[in-house]
């Protein structure tokens, strides 16, 4: 059994750690934070230089063609540094999308410019603030052009590639949009993550073309990128881990570290628990996506939730162990906490991937 | 990532699945499992097999060969442990012997006395138990005041163990005592092996919250115990336990009884208010928890099983296993019961019962959430070990062991 990223993966973790230690990508989420900057634009091109846009893109398309296992050691080191840039808007939902259910002419056109940071992709999904369901899209599509509004789109504010669910008549599909067509209104929008930046976009007969897709697939390409975001958010909890222990290290109260208490002492064990059965989880997550696993749908969803879980446990408690001094502005603390929102939001609530995983899984057991 | 053998692993593995095949009968679904209609015909049958184990050099699989084990790596330990599960075979009893008293018997005793006591627990002739834990020293296990006193080369014990499982039917034990009241509490203790059947020794069976009675409480009165069956020197029995406390740890392991898929299969067949209860959102809501903590558990142990494969030692995923899968079965438990309605309360003992499975659970968590460690020890030993935190502030530390303040209640 060779269950574990190989010597190579381990070694381009360690690169990408480093690489975003050294650039202080968590100074950098900070700057973002309290910025007008949608994100870390000279971050975000050393991340294009080091290749890691182009990680799973086809090489015909201008990628690097490494794995999905390739994609999961990074996505966990950006998660781990909050790096305050588009690449999951561009990477794990345009790029897939495009690899995914793109034609010919689609990929050509924009698999080498996401590639190469060229076009950054976002992925405009949510119109109310209930979960999208091939009953709610009221986003159109007919005759070639899209209309309708998407709110809380990732990175919508500084992409200039969109992928859109809309409903054509006969049900939902996913359709691309080049940034620079006509009829495309931007408008970005304040969160809770404003290191993350966000925004509600409005088509109005804009010229789209479709990705060869119907709903399962728009599920698809959610369950795809679950795993790495999932990724992310255990990179995120580790971090809180980390931060929650070394300051309770240093921090004396009553005469002795505050470590030593069995009361912060459980607490650390508990976010063990709970970052280790989401590093599991992750694994069969990234095993699944890099294999095109029929148990993709339940790894995903499994990963999913135990990640969210994790990143949920860590951030909020990594704020508890610090005391007052977590919930100051000046601590790191309240950045991951916010991060974890963010992230939990971004592709759907855990109630959702919840109700799917039990779904998954009655669907592969069907009496 | 795969989940393959290496050639090596396959063969291993084909050889295993073809002696059990001709050996023992396959399981005819994961539910079916070896059982025995009393604890006599259970100890007896589990002797047979041992014995048959043994025979086919598949006994002890780690330990020397000379001492009736195979030389076999940590990998293929796991792999005999996968092939094992797809029979129905025989099983318990001999854990605490094989798993605890023979690595310590391993590490201290004499080579005669490995030669003479080694080789029965390889076949399953002869059953050990541990005696440690004590009426006033359950978490805090160094509290132990069995006194043992020297005399020439005898040494003489006094006092009570408690919780000692198997004591009734175990030809010899391990057991811990204070040699020394007047040192600090880990520095006073000295390790022996004890035959059970010295004058002396009365075991008095505990009912448990279920009902039976699986362990014990373990009299000594005046015992005599020959100072060659001292393990490790004079005072220095705390060292000598924790090999066998670290081994406990490893033993105990997985909590046994209804899991994710029991409660998932229950849900899709079960009335609640009208619909089947798999469509309602809050059990959907908890089967999702425990599918996710089943699968993490599940993969923690892939991870561990790929380090041995690699030769490496694994990491500490697997101290979360016990706390894990103890109050995951907890909630299992409770919720079986509770898809029952008011009916989930009354009590079954017809055979192989859905809900008797359930009640065995509700019982049985609350013993696995303590066994071999409490759900706070080893978080405590997850914090200290694992991440490095320090130890809590001890009142008794330095004290001398009879001055350190007592008391039970």
């Amino acid at each position: 059994m060779n269950f574990e990223f190989s010597a190579d993966q381990m070694q381009l973790k360690d690169i990408a750690r480093k690489f975003l230690e050294k650039e202080e990508s968590v100074k950098r989420a900070r700057n973002v934070l309290e910025g007008e900057a949608s994100y870390d634009e000279d971050l975000w091109s050393q991340i294009i230089e080091m290749g890691f846009t182009a990680t799973a893109i086809p090489e015909e398309y201008g990628g690097l063609g490494l794995g999905y296992l390739e994609l999961c050691v990074i996505a966990e080191e950006l998660g781990r540094s909050l790096a305050p840039t588009p690449f999951s808007s561009s990477v794990y939902l345009a790029s897939e999308a495009i690899i995914n259910f793109g034609d010919e002419s689609q990929k050509e056109s924009f698999l080498p410019g996401l590639a190469s940071g060229e076009k950054i992709g976002a992925f405009a999904h949510s119109e109310t603030n209930t979960s999208p369901t091939e009953a709610n899209i009221n986003c159109t599509f007919s005759g070639g052009t899209l209309s309708g509004t998407k709110i809380a789109v990732a990175d919508g504010d500084v992409a200039n590639t969109f992928i859109v669910t809309a409903n054509n008549g006969s049900g939902v599909s996913l359709y691309l949009v080049d940034g620079t067509a006509d009829g495309i209104q931007i408008e970005p929008q304040t969160t809770l993550d404003p290191s993350r930046s966000h925004a509600s976009i409005t088509f109005s007969n804009t010229p789209a073309t479709e990705l060869k897709s119907e709903w399962s697939d728009v599920l698809s390409l959610l369950d795809r990128a679950a795993v790495l975001f999932s990724f992310e958010q255990l990179g995120g909890a580790e971090a809180c881990m980390d931060m929650a222990k070394e300051y309770a290290m240093g921090r004396y109260a009553f005469g002795r570290s505050i470590a030593s208490f069995q009361a912060i002492k459980h607490k650390l064990a508990d976010m063990f628990i709970a970052v280790e059965l989401a590093r599991s989880n992750c694994y069969y997550g990234a095993w699944a996506l890099s294999t095109d696993a029929p148990e993709l749908p339940t790894a995903a969803a499994t990963c999913r939730v135990s990640a969210s879980q994790a990143f949920h446990e860590c951030s909020k408690e990594n704020i508890q162990t610090h005391g007052g001094m977590g919930f100051t502005w000046e601590f790191d603390c309240h950045l991951y906490y916010r991060r974890c929102r963010q992230l939990a939001a971004n592709i759907g609530s855990q109630s959702i991937w919840k109700d799917k995983l039990i779904g998954s899984l009655e669907r592969a057991n069907q009496i | 990532m795969d989940f393959n053998d290496t050639p090596e692993e396959a063969k291993f593995r084909k050889e295993a699945y073809e002696w059990l095949a001709s050996n023992a009968e396959l399981k005819e679904g994961p539910k079916d499992s070896w059982r025995a209609s009393s604890e006599e015909e259970g100890l007896n049958q589990v002797k047979v097999w041992q014995k048959k184990l043994h025979e086919g050099g598949w006994a002890c699989l780690h330990w020397p060969k000379t001492y009736g084990g195979r030389e076999s790596t940590p990998i293929e330990r796991v792999i005999w442990g996968q092939e094992v599960s797809k029979f129905k075979v025989p099983g318990g009893y001999l854990e605490i012997g094989q798993g605890m008293a023979g690595p310590v018997m391993m590490m201290y005793a004499t080579e005669e006395q490995k030669e003479r006591y080694l080789p029965p627990l390889a076949t399953g002739e002869e059953i050990w138990c541990q005696l440690f834990s004590e009426p006033a020293a359950g978490s805090d296990v160094a509290g132990i005041k069995t006194k043992a006193e020297l005399d020439g080369d005898t040494w003489t014990i006094n006092g009570q163990k408690v919780w000692t499982s198997g004591a009734h039917f175990s030809d010899y034990g391990i057991l811990v005592t204070r040699s020394d009241p007047s040192a600090p509490k880990h520095k006073g203790l000295t390790f022996f092996f004890v035959d059970m059947k010295s004058p002396g020794i009365e075991v008095k069976p505990i009912k448990q919250i279920s009902g039976g009675a699986n362990f014990n409480e373990v009299y000594f009165t005046d015992v005599k115990i020959p100072d060659s069956q001292r393990l490790g020197a004079v005072g220095d029995g705390w060292k000598v336990s924790l090999t066998t406390l670290m081994n406990e740890r490893l033993a105990v392991g997985d909590a046994s009884g209804p899991d994710f898929e029991e409660a998932f299969s229950l849900a899709r067949g079960q009335d609640l208010n009208g619909k089947l209860a798999i469509e309602n959102d809050s059990v959907r809501e908890k089967l999702a928890d425990w599918y996710c903590q089943q699968s993490g558990l599940k993969y923690a142990k892939y991870r561990n099983i790929s380090a041995l494969s690699r030769g490496e030692t694994p990491g500490p995923q697997s101290s979360i296993t016990k706390i894990v899968s103890g109050n995951k079965l907890q909630e299992i438990a409770n919720f079986g019961l509770d898809m029952l309605d008011s009916a989930g309360i009354l009590r079954t003992d017809e055979e192989g019962a859905e809900q008797s499975m359930y009640q065995y659970g509700f019982y049985g968590a609350a013993g696995i959430r303590i066994a071999g460690g409490t759900d706070e020890i080893l978080k405590n030993i997850i914090s200290e070990q694992v991440l490095g935190m320090p130890q809590d502030m001890r009142a008794d530390k330095g004290l001398p062991f009879n001055e350190i303040p007592t008391g039970n209640k």
